[in-house]
């Protein structure tokens, strides 16, 4: 009879737990983007290993029009940057402003609409990519129809977050927050601004830009680096600057620092996009202007890395016991590398044997692969087994995603530094005579080995990828039948 | 004096300065190439029937729904349209490339990569047969080409529905396609008569067939196929403005 109490009594005060935590904060809709940032992650990187492999062996084409390069790449950028991006950043903007403001989310029901309206907006526009409807834009594929729910689902996610900011109940609001926020704000100017097209009729697909040429290139590469700048990088130092200290369990290194630091790379960043069009038809002025802010920006960037790095210090020795922990510290060694690479490529004279070159494509995926995607693997491997109050089914395989994934990029940007700087330098090679040494299909014949070596790293990623699809989905799997042995077992 | 801590502790205020804070780059850089005269350059046909016309003009309606295919299919992901004033680039490619030349680009297609050859100035460079050959299956006439076949361009007929829709939205947003007597007086004025009749909207149907016939792009005479209007696209590109003709200091003092 004691027993029998004691044993209710227990699984009672489990559930009393999981009760208060349910009333606390909503973990519901974070397990929803979580699990979605983790599929548009498999179906995303897939999407683009195979179009690295169509590079290296054209036959993948397969003469199916929908599959072919150009129309599959912004599968693959959409479905990475905003799908898995996106998401991930849903999941944790949503969690840490809960946690940091220990209130609930403001208006649960408006969140589900933001799951929905953001993951049906991306699926609609990939779709549409493969059938050929695209507005040309990089990054910015989606015809309008998609834009305008993008543009709602953005409005509401403001909306979200700044209510339950000024619902906290702690004075001071935590600089992840500031992050993303920054973030919210910068990400809808940029999408509203380079979006502005007058479609040909309200039942088509298509619309022509309002602007065009120059003009247009401004716009486009003011808002193609901002998604770097705000999407890929701001919004995932807020993530960093909740859980590298969480998981290091010591305070964030400086605070000085993240406040000089977050003004000035929210400031400066929107200064740097028109690096992009260095020695093309626009403006010399704008050019330099760019080049000069793509320098300064070193110091603001080598900021966030200092202060997430140095959170570690005294507690080093866990990059050696820890896993997650050296997914966020590799995360940030990359962050700190591409972001001297960026400024270096920036400078007029070496943009102009980069531009046009894999070494920008091996550029992009450091900063891609290397910060953004470690950084969220690591937050995530911290923030899952919480949200389902559970452990996580297997270190061991954390471990194997770590070496997958960091032998994957490594291979990755060195193919395409080679590649990259190899076709830079052979277009202007000059022989004895002043002519040009070599024909373009000669550096694409060149370009093959690096391509194929490529298309493997991608591999080495996508590998690492499906082995967290599946730890996660075994921890989610285990919590549930536990739940289900607790319930029966309280029912006895 | 302003302290860190009232920014942190008030949401409303760290929204106001953070928005500050991200205007104002994109204002300083992009609001005054709208207005800056010389952004794009004035470029005019230096002699001949037309002299002291401008030199670019805006797409026929054949070209125009070949940029369309240009776009549907992600051309752009591999090829640039944008010459750089360099050495090797203008042996390779031809004059860099002016602003002038895609002022009618809706969107622009500059591109950010070349796994392919720069087509800025391709228009011209190679017969419309090679090309239909090249776009069909590209190892025929280049072996080691990495660019996938596009069997079905010539094999689809070319949709010409809803082309006068294009037209019109294309002038909404600025390019001077003419619906009025009014319009299509300005613009005998601004492109010379034989220009001006090829961007008359009420006549677009019957000048795509006669520009699709006349140039035979694809090799079938019989058929309006995809490939007529992305060749005829194609062999447009980089040609509008005759560089022999100017004199390089011209365009220099634009930059």
């Amino acid at each position: 009879m004691a027993q029998s109490i004691a044993a209710s009594d227990s699984t009672g005060s489990m559930a009393g737990v999981e009760a208060s935590y349910v009333e606390q904060y909503d973990y519901d809709i974070i397990k929803k983007f979580a699990v979605m940032a983790i599929l548009w992650g498999v179906v995303g990187m897939t999407a683009g290993t195979w179009i690295a492999s169509e590079l290296a062996w054209p036959f993948l084409n397969f003469d199916i029009a929908q599959i072919t390069f150009g129309r599959l790449r912004p599968v693959h950028t959409s479905s990475v940057i905003f799908g898995f991006g996106g998401n991930a950043l849903f999941a944790t903007s949503f969690y840490i402003v809960q946690r940091t403001c220990q209130t609930r989310l403001w208006g649960s029901g408006l969140a589900n609409f933001t799951l929905w309206g953001w993951n049906i907006a991306i699926a609609v526009a990939g779709i549409g990519y493969m059938m050929g409807i695209t507005q040309g834009r990089e990054y910015a594929e989606p015809e309008w129809y998609v834009d305008l729910l993008i543009a709602v689902v953005w409005v509401v996610y403001f909306l979200i977050y700044t209510m339950t900011l000024l619902k906290r109940n702690q004075p001071h609001i935590y600089v992840a927050n500031w992050f993303f926020i920054s973030f919210i704000l910068a990400v809808a100017l940029l999408h509203i601004f380079n979006n502005l097209a007058v479609p040909v009729s309200f039942f088509g697909t298509k619309s022509y830009s309002l602007f065009s040429g120059a003009q247009d290139a401004m716009t486009q590469w003011w808002y193609g680096h901002n998604a770097v700048g705000f999407f890929l990088t701001a919004a995932f130092l807020g993530m960093m600057y909740y859980f590298v200290p969480k998981q290091a369990g010591r305070p964030v290194y400086s605070y000085r620092l993240s406040i000089v630091h977050f003004w000035a790379l929210s400031f400066m960043y929107m200064w740097v996009g028109t690096h992009h069009l260095h020695w093309t038809a626009i403006p010399d002025w704008t050019s330099s202007l760019a080049a000069a802010f793509s320098i300064m920006l070193l110091m603001p960037s080598w900021g966030g890395m200092i202060n997430g790095i140095m959170t570690l210090s005294g507690a080093w020795d866990k990059l050696r016991s820890d896993p997650i922990m050296m997914f966020l510290i590799t995360s940030l060694s990359f962050y700190g590398m591409s972001t001297f690479e960026g400024p270096m490529m920036a400078l007029k004279s070496v943009n102009a044997l980069s531009h046009y070159t894999d070494w920008t494509v091996g550029h992009v995926h450091s900063g891609a692969l290397g910060w953004v995607a470690m950084v969220t693997f690591g937050s995530f491997y911290h923030m899952i087994p919480k949200l389902w109050n559970t452990s996580i089914y297997s270190i061991r395989l954390i471990y194997v995603h770590f070496f997958l994934a960091t032998i994957g990029i490594l291979l990755y940007i060195t193919a395409l530094w080679v590649s990259g700087i190899g076709q830079g330098l052979m277009l202007r090679a000059f022989d004895e005579y002043g002519n040009l040494a070599y024909s373009f299909i000669e550096t694409v014949t060149f370009m093959h080995g690096p391509l194929v070596a490529r298309a493997v790293a991608g591999m080495f990623f996508v590998s690492g990828m499906l082995v967290m699809a599946y730890n996660v989905f075994m921890t989610i799997a285990k919590r549930e039948s536990l739940r289900t042995t607790e319930q029966s077992a309280a029912m006895a | 004096m302003l302290k860190h801590e009232s920014i942190e502790t008030n949401a409303a205020l760290l929204i106001v300065m953070t928005l500050a804070a991200i205007s104002i780059g994109g204002l300083v850089e992009i609001v005054p190439l709208h207005f800056i005269e010389g952004t794009v350059e004035d470029v005019r046909i230096t002699d001949g029937p037309n002299k002291g016309k401008q030199a670019v003009r805006p797409y026929t309606p054949l070209e125009q729904l070949g940029r369309d295919i240009y776009q549907r299919e992600g051309c752009y992901t591999c090829h640039s349209q944008m010459i750089r004033p360099f050495r090797d680039e203008a042996l390779r490619y031809g004059h860099y490339s002016l602003a002038a030349e895609s002022q009618y680009d809706h969107p622009f297609q500059w591109g950010s990569m070349r796994r392919g050859p720069d087509l800025a100035r391709v228009g011209g460079k190679y017969s419309s047969a090679w090309h239909t050959k090249h776009l069909t299956q590209p190892t025929s006439v280049v072996p080691e080409s990495i660019m996938p076949n596009y069997p079905w361009l010539s094999e689809t007929p070319l949709d010409v529905v809803g082309l006068a829709d294009k037209m019109s939205t294309l002038k909404m947003v600025g390019v001077p396609y003419s619906h009025t007597k009014i319009e299509f007086d300005a613009n005998v004025e601004k492109f010379g008569e034989d220009v001006a009749k090829k961007l008359d909207i009420n006549m677009a149907e019957k000048n795509l067939e006669a520009q699709a016939k006349l140039g035979n792009f694809d090799g079938n005479p019989d058929k309006l196929s995809e490939m007529d209007a992305l060749v005829a696209y194609l062999q447009i590109l980089g040609t509008m403005i005759d560089f022999s003709k100017h004199d390089e200091a011209e365009f220099v003092k634009f930059r």
